[in-house]
């Protein structure tokens, strides 16, 4: 094994974030010895609070940006990686937090905390790439750890990760699951939903719920047209389309026509919320 | 197949010739229920059989219905197809370790148990010809499919209850089977009771039914089977007009149909996956952390963006051109590169599209208005 000195470095990050998809990272047990003799793990405060300072060869990013703060934080990390990866529906698409997209975020501040005054947080949740350059975006809520490895993997190696973009029903048809949408009628976002969790809620019977986020083709009207020709409800729809990955473009289009609010943003730039204001 | 040689068996016999394949070391496969459809699934009697199921079909539709009766095969194909068997969802091709600068090699066994298909459909064995010129008997024979291929015993229930997403009578596939088997089923139900005609295709198909009471079929049982075929054919309402069809679509490449049809097609690709002759794949090469290199097919699709990905980008950006390519591939350019269609009428791509698009529809109402072109389409230049 080489000197550790001379190890690539690996940095992880949290923005907004519960924290899951960097977990992924430590639930590779099997494998986490055999990271931890390939790379210098630099910064990654999930594991260990000693950090070094860049800049990282890679860097994996979890989180969406949420405050003013994070604005600024995350160019740092830019600036400190060779290469930035986003990691999770949070930091690729601005997470179940940019359901706050959809309303005035003040409110639910002075709903929740009992001092929203101290609260310092943007109107809006937007993923990393709304701001700065990113190499590459891992999807998934969580992401799944197999293919957080084949990007860290090929990031060391230098070539492009194997990671599908189609649908979710591909993985289904590969491990012989019985297409629910077709068969029992079930809401399933599948058709729309880019693979990556191995299909797992139909092969137990319930539909896509959509959590890698938009396919590389997406056509989420004409799924939509069937599955109220179906029976679920447009109100249901625009639930379904709104939930991990809610900001992503075209889940936010769908969710939009089945009737569901607009963001409150459109056609304006991200302003301070009150708690700013209030600092 | 001649018929004068044709037995008789009971369940009890279809029992027997299970348990006889089951004792020469067969693998022994066929349609079972699981999570509410005909599955391929392992089985080592009738009780492991679609007993007393009945399915209704139409486009985007499947449901299955138990009705208890003693009927075994009175069902049509399921999401499922024998390809699974032969031609797996992904397979390892080879994989190589480092030491130092050497490379040193491994390839998996094609050492496999043979396989014995029982209770497979006329179409499904009109699919396995179409894939065997495709993956065992052209230019580069793929030997994971040629080893499990070559091995296997086929049991060929006829079809005595199509669909309504069959069209094997188009297709000149169904609903009766005249060759590419071991040994032919045809169900009789009826005053008379509840048999099996059985034919034999093959000497180890000869020496199988040979380990089974049997009777000869009677002249009765034959024109039993006749009717149950013709009745079936009638029954098979769906239409492919194939009259030059092949050349239809090769001149209405830029028919405005594909844009219509894209507007309602999610890509999915669910089609070509459940298609029993579609065998599109990808082969892709990983590096594991230690270095060890890994070469892996797995299944692909042409409404992948990835499946047309050349340098710079893929070739076929719009869903209209993927729809395209999967129709025309299907029904016009397969026969060209292999002689034969691609499609044997199964109505698989019509049942499971998750959006019910039909391609008996989508060929009709291209021929209806053969020489329509899209607006903007520049003459003599097929646009992506
Ligand atoms: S169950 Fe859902 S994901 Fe699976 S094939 Fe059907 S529509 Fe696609
Ligand atoms: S194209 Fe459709 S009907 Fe034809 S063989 Fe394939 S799945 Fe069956
Ligand atoms: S129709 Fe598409 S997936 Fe099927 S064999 Fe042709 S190119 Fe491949
Ligand atoms: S035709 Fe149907 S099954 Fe095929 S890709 Fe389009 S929507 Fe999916």
């Amino acid at each position: 094994m080489s000197n550790h000195n001379e190890l690539p470095t690996l940095a992880v990050w949290k923005f907004a974030s519960c924290d899951g998809c960097q977990l992924s990272l430590l639930d590779c047990e099997d494998e986490l010895l055999t990271l931890a003799g390939v790379v210098r793990i630099s910064h990654f405060t999930e594991m260990s609070r000693a950090t070094t300072a860049g800049p990282y060869d890679v860097s994996l990013v979890e989180g969406s940006i949420t405050t003013p703060a994070d604005v600024h934080r995350i160019q740092e990390v830019r600036e400190a990686s060779r290469r930035l990866i986003t990691i999770g529906a949070c930091a690729t698409a601005g997470g179940i937090q940019g359901l706050r997209n959809f309303a005035a975020s003040g409110a639910y501040a002075a709903t929740v905390y009992a001092h929203p005054e101290y609260i310092a947080s943007l109107d809006t949740s937007t993923p990393i790439s709304a701001h700065v350059d990113v190499d590459f975006e891992l999807h998934g809520c969580p992401i799944d750890r197999h293919q957080l490895l084949e990007v860290i993997t090929a990031s060391l190696s230098g070539r492009r990760p194997v990671i599908p973009g189609h649908s979710v029903c591909q993985e289904c048809k590969a491990r012989g699951t019985v297409c629910l949408l077709v068969s029992q009628k079930t809401a399933c976002l599948g058709p729309v939903t880019r693979t990556g969790c191995g299909a797992l809620c139909p092969a137990v019977g319930r539909g896509c719920f959509g959590c890698f986020g938009p396919a590389d083709t997406a056509n989420t009207s004409s799924l939509a047209a069937t599955l109220r020709h179906q029976g679920t409800p447009a109100i249901e729809l625009s639930h379904l389309f709104r939930t991990f990955n809610a900001c992503a473009p075209a889940f936010l289009e769908e969710s939009v026509s089945q009737g569901g609010p607009v963001p409150v943003t459109r056609g304006r730039p991200p302003t301070p919320t009150s708690g700013e204001e209030g600092r | 197949m001649e018929t004068a040689d044709a037995r008789l068996i009971d369940a009890q016999g279809l029992d027997a010739v299970i348990a006889v394949l089951g004792e020469l070391g067969y693998d022994t496969r066929g349609p079972v229920v699981r999570d509410g459809a005909v599955m391929p699934g392992t089985v080592t009697g009738v009780v492991d059989l679609p007993v007393g199921y009945h399915d209704e079909q139409a486009p985007g539709h499947y449901q299955l219905e138990y009705r208890g009766d003693n009927t075994v095969f009175a069902w049509a194909v399921g999401p499922g197809s024998w390809k699974a068997e032969l031609f797996p969802p992904t397979q390892e091709l080879w994989r190589a370790t480092r030491d130092g600068g050497d490379l040193t090699f491994s390839e998996p066994d094609a050492d496999y148990r043979p396989l014995a298909l029982i209770g497979a459909r006329p179409c499904e064995l009109a699919a396995l010809d179409v894939l065997d010129r495709v993956l065992r008997d052209g230019g580069t024979p793929d030997p994971h499919y040629r080893a499990r291929r070559d091995g296997a015993f086929i049991v060929v229930a006829e079809c005595g209850v199509p669909a309504a997403t069959c069209f094997c009578t188009s297709m000149g596939t169904g609903p009766g089977a005249d060759v590419g088997f071991d040994l032919a089923l045809t169900e009789l139900d009826d005053g008379a009771g509840h048999r099996f005609v059985v034919r034999v295709g093959s000497e180890r198909g000869a020496e199988v039914l040979a380990g089974v009471s049997s009777l000869p079929a009677s002249p009765a049982n034959l024109e039993g089977r006749r009717q149950v075929l013709a009745a079936a054919a009638d029954a098979t309402t769906r239409q492919l007009s194939v009259d030059g069809l092949g050349a239809l679509l090769a001149r209405n490449l830029d028919h405005p149909r594909w844009d219509e049809a894209a507007q309602r097609c999610l890509a999915c690709g669910n089609c070509t996956l459940v298609c029993p002759t579609c065998f599109c794949s990808d082969v892709r090469d990983t590096t594991t952390l230690t270095g060890e290199i890994r070469r892996q097919r797995s299944w692909a699709s042409c409404f992948d963006l990835d499946h047309s990905y050349l340098h710079g980008g893929p070739v076929r950006a719009t869903t209209s051109s993927r729809y395209r390519q999967w129709l025309t591939h299907k029904l016009s350019t397969w026969w060209d590169q292999f002689g034969t269609s691609g499609c044997v009428g199964c109505g698989r791509c019509i049942a499971w599209c998750p959006v019910g698009i039909d391609l008996t529809e989508e060929a009709a109402a291209i021929r209806s208005t053969d020489g329509a072109v899209r607006p903007g389409a520049a003459p003599g230049r097929v646009s992506s």
